[in-house]
């Protein structure tokens, strides 16, 4: 079984890009993986890729071309850019294939996600009394595990301000201005406890990486990284998710410990080797809920890291260096894989005016997303 | 429960009114056990009434209008009054998602005593009160 190299990475600036599908950011970021790793489209021997509302991704054939290719779709929610890369770590890994594609892209309307009810199998009453917007659940979340573990509003604001301040160092980013503690403090209450700079909003964006067998990973650059986890997991029973009109009153687990836990697993390494992470911050309090689900500190031990700065980008163990989603937008087929090229780019050392210090070895990334689905990657120099 | 007559529930298997009050109708799993709200009809499922006081597990306020559909309420962005929601624990049964009437949203707190109660939340197209299920503070406070 042979060991699985990312070696080209590229991506479709994140935001608003009007008069530019979805697919042909996609298609641009195809054609900068490719010319990062020297290779060229008909060198492919498979692609999976995916995007929640521009269409199916094989369309790229259209564009890139039409080359004969094994290309699959994914489709798996916020999920769907680490199940497409999933899927191709399988490709390789099982000696199939030693040379593809993973793309993800989108572009969503503005404003908050519209909900067809019937898609998510709930019945309509449950949207025509106002209960199916996903902001709301991401509130009662949090609101609860302030109330638990001691989060302050503080910590919120804190999320918020090391977004924007590592988004406005971020070339890709969509905003790249940074925001002040006392501007997030006032802006517009949303859902309470999250105000407007605390949410992030659905935006646009591309991103691809050419996957290819370790063995053959320095014929195409100096600087492979390893894939060492992928995995993808959904809810347990009991676990707490968006669009439940009603929860069981035992608690039970989510699907991010599930994925993190299989993650380390298969990388064989802990939370204390990881030196730069992406987690999935939809918003302000999910980043920091994530920052325990994931394993990296215990249950309202966020507060004090905050604001001690230990996840800012000099700090023992930075978070979101591009300014995750917050800064980023959320195109749910680019997403997962944003943090991927991000992570590689910190690994690779290329991070310019946003670059980590001490070199980490190792980074990992986190998405999360309704109904209940998780997809982590560990990877590393 | 002046308020509900004439008006048509938002969907005919959320709750009932009984002569001492509404009562909403959970489904329990014929395998597990397990409650949850609404009865869905399946056979897998039996009705079971959910008891009408519980806690506040947790809220928030929905503070912007919701995107109509799915929304149905009539408000337009000029007229939209913030609405409150959250988890009510009925004790041993299940946790409802619901609206929130009655209470201020800064005298919101978790675990305070909160009771079932029928509201009309919008009109349909031929003017009738369309009601919802929503707790509200029990009379007497905590």
């Amino acid at each position: 079984m042979s060991d699985v190299a990312i070696v080209g990475i590229g991506i479709h600036p994140f935001g608003r890009t009007p008069g530019v599908s979805g697919l042909e950011q996609g298609a641009h970021a195809a054609r900068l993986a490719l010319a990062d790793a020297g290779c060229t489209w008909s060198d492919m021997q498979f692609a999976f890729g995916g995007s929640n509302d521009s269409g199916n991704a094989d369309n790229l054939v259209n564009l890139l071309g039409l080359t004969g290719l094994q290309f699959i779709n994914v489709k798996n929610g916020c999920a769907t850019g680490g199940s497409s890369l999933l899927s191709a770590y399988f490709a390789i890994k099982s000696g199939q294939y030693d040379l593809g594609l993973v793309v993800g892209f989108d572009k969503h309307e503005p404003g908050s996600f519209r909900i067809n009810t019937d898609d998510w199998g709930l019945q309509p009453w449950y949207g025509e009394i106002g209960l199916a917007l996903t902001t709301q659940f991401f509130a009662m979340k949090i609101q609860r595990y302030m109330a638990l573990h001691g989060i302050t509003e503080d910590a919120l604001i804190r999320v918020a301000e090391k977004a924007f301040a590592n988004g406005s160092l971020t070339p890709h980013a969509w905003r790249r201005k940074a925001l002040g503690y006392d501007e997030i403090a006032a802006s517009t209450m949303i859902s309470d406890p999250l105000r407007q700079y605390m949410f992030c909003s659905p935006g646009e964006g591309g991103v691809a990486l050419v996957i290819c067998s370790a063995a053959i990973a320095r014929r195409f650059t100096s600087k492979p990284i390893y894939l060492k986890a992928a995995t993808m997991r959904t809810r347990g029973e009991g676990s707490f998710e968006v669009f439940s009109p009603s929860i069981s009153v035992v608690d039970g687990e989510g699907a991010t410990p599930k994925a993190a836990r299989a993650a380390f697993e298969m990388a064989g390494i802990g939370p204390e080797d990881v030196g730069v992470a992406q987690l999935q911050d939809t918003e302000s309090g999910a980043e920091i809920m994530h920052m325990a689900e994931n394993g990296f500190c215990r249950d309202g031990e966020q507060e004090a890291m905050l604001r001690d700065g230990v996840t800012r980008i000099g700090g023992k163990l930075p978070v979101n260096t591009d300014g995750g989603c917050l800064a980023n937008g959320e195109p749910i087929g680019a997403s997962g894989l944003r943090q991927v090229y991000e992570t590689i780019v910190q690994l690779r050392g290329a991070g310019g005016d946003r670059q980590v210090p001490n070199a980490p070895k190792t980074g990992y990334t986190h998405v999360y997303g309704a109904p209940g689905v998780s997809a982590v990657t560990i990877l590393s120099r | 429960m002046a308020a509900t007559e004439g008006g048509v529930p938002v969907a005919d298997n959320l709750f009932r009114f009984d002569p001492d009050g509404p009562v909403l109708i959970g489904g329990r799993s014929k395998r597990t056990g397990e409650i949850r709200f609404p009865f869905t009809g399946s056979a897998d499922e039996e009705p079971v009434d959910l008891a009408r006081t519980g806690t506040l597990w947790s809220w928030t306020v929905q503070r912007f209008l919701p995107k109509q559909p799915p929304y149905r309420g009539r408000e337009t962005k000029e007229s939209f009054q913030p609405y409150a929601l959250g988890y009510v624990e009925l004790p041993g049964q299940v946790r409802v998602e619901s609206r929130l009437v009655g209470c201020a949203p800064d005298a919101l707190q978790i675990g305070m005593a909160l009771e079932l109660t029928i509201v009309p939340m919008f009109a349909d197209d031929a003017g009738r009160d369309v009601l919802g299920f929503a707790f509200r503070p029990v009379a007497g406070g905590q």
